[in-house]
């Protein structure tokens, strides 16, 4: 028999029939949750403003962002919240020659010695930075 | 309950309500240009979007080594192949070392029940609206199929080369099939897919006759986003350097005493 385990994330009523799936919305339903989880912890019971920092290498698409957040909020804690998306600049340091460069896709080679090899040390983050709550 | 992450599902997780009862702070300063309530305030979370997911993949991963289980997470597109690549695996190796199967797909029952014609277990996770797997779910379905020690499990991901990529389910690899029925240039249009995979099967060789693929090409892509990740390319249908698969996961399956 197949099982529906809930997709964290797909739990929203209000996105049942509108045909969205994308991943952004679990990560939206994770801010939800970790809103709800610090409104216990810090005595709070409305959030009036959610700053996220995405990394550019990450793979979140911020337009998709702002558009789920609205319906993930509605009904929370957060609803009619402002969403501040805060970017977080690529940085690589080649694995041949050490040089440290910014990045612009997770996969641009070193400018100086063209070496494919990079690590990416910033840029592949995305979190919820701070919260103003009432 | 789930005897991995303690969760009480199959039920719903309870919404937790907003407190009451609010304490009155003000302790910052207002710098900001949004409409000035009395009693707001600023508070610090420094939290990952994915650190829910990434705690329950920790705990897999932990299982996982603990019960020496070869894990594999395999990714595609719609139609790659992923299924009937299993099924071949499977005919060709569950003699040698227990095998499971997860499947993930937003409907139907229909890959499980290829695999369970082979004689291994598999369980089915429909996800839905959801567009990937996640390792609470994976979590359950292990708990669920009794996944022997000393054994391979293959979980089958939704086929889609975006969303799975973010989500870890506590796996070893993760396994990136594309098919020459493909464009040669998918790891440039999805490079997150490319970049995560440790290894890339270019499947159903047997029809590169028939279509315009070039493997150099697709190799040369693969290797820009990725320069560290290993090849192997194979047909499941008609067996071509099937075994270079089949070696590679017979070596990583550590059978022990």
């Amino acid at each position: 028999m197949a099982r529906s385990y809930e997709v964290i994330g797909f739990k929203s009523t209000a996105l049942h029939g509108t045909g969205i799936a994308m991943h952004e919305l679990s990560l939206l339903e994770n801010v939800r949750e970790i809103l709800e989880n610090h409104a216990l912890s810090q005595n709070f019971n409305k959030v009036t403003q959610v700053t996220l920092e995405i990394g550019k290498l990450s793979s979140v698409e911020p337009d998709a962002l702002r558009f789920g957040f609205d319906v993930v909020m509605k009904d929370s804690l957060a609803e009619n919240a402002e969403l501040i998306i805060s970017d977080i600049a690529g940085l690589g340091v080649c694995r041949q020659c050490g040089l440290q460069f910014e990045l612009e896709t997770s996969h641009d080679p070193c400018p100086h010695c063209a070496s494919p090899f990079v690590k990416i040390i910033q840029g592949a983050e995305m979190k919820i930075k701070d919260l103003i709550v009432i | 309950m789930c005897g991995i992450c303690g969760c009480s599902q199959p039920g719903k997780i309870n919404k937790l309500q907003p407190v009451s009862g609010r304490v009155h702070q003000h302790d910052h300063d207002h710098d900001h240009g949004h409409h000035h309530h009395d009693a707001e305030r600023l508070i610090k979370v420094e939290q990952d979007l994915l650190s829910k997911n990434n705690a329950y993949a920790g705990q897999n991963r932990t299982y996982f080594q603990q019960h020496n289980i070869f894990t594999l997470n395999l990714v595609s597109s719609p139609g790659a192949g992923k299924t009937t690549l299993l099924v071949e695996t499977i005919k060709v190796l569950k003699d040698r070392f227990p095998i499971a199967v997860i499947e993930g797909d937003q409907q139907t029952e229909h890959d499980a029940d290829r695999i369970r014609a082979t004689g291994v277990p598999a369980l089915q996770i429909n996800t839905g609206r959801a567009c990937h797997l996640d390792a609470h779910g994976i979590g359950h379905a292990i708990q669920e199929l009794g996944v022997q020690a000393n054994s391979l499990l293959a979980i089958e991901n939704v086929g889609n080369l975006v969303c799975p990529s973010s989500f870890d389910l506590g796996e070893a690899h993760k396994v990136v099939v594309l098919s020459v029925t493909e464009g040669d240039d998918k790891p440039l249009k999805y490079p997150d897919m490319f970049h995560a995979a440790d290894l890339m099967i270019i499947n159903k060789t047997d029809l590169l006759p028939y279509v315009d693929f070039d493997v150099e090409r697709c190799i040369n892509y693969a290797r820009q986003v990725n320069p560290d990740i290993q090849i192997i390319q194979l047909s499941s249908t008609k067996g071509d350097n099937f075994s270079a698969w089949t070696d590679w996961l017979a070596g990583h399956v550590k059978l022990e005493a």
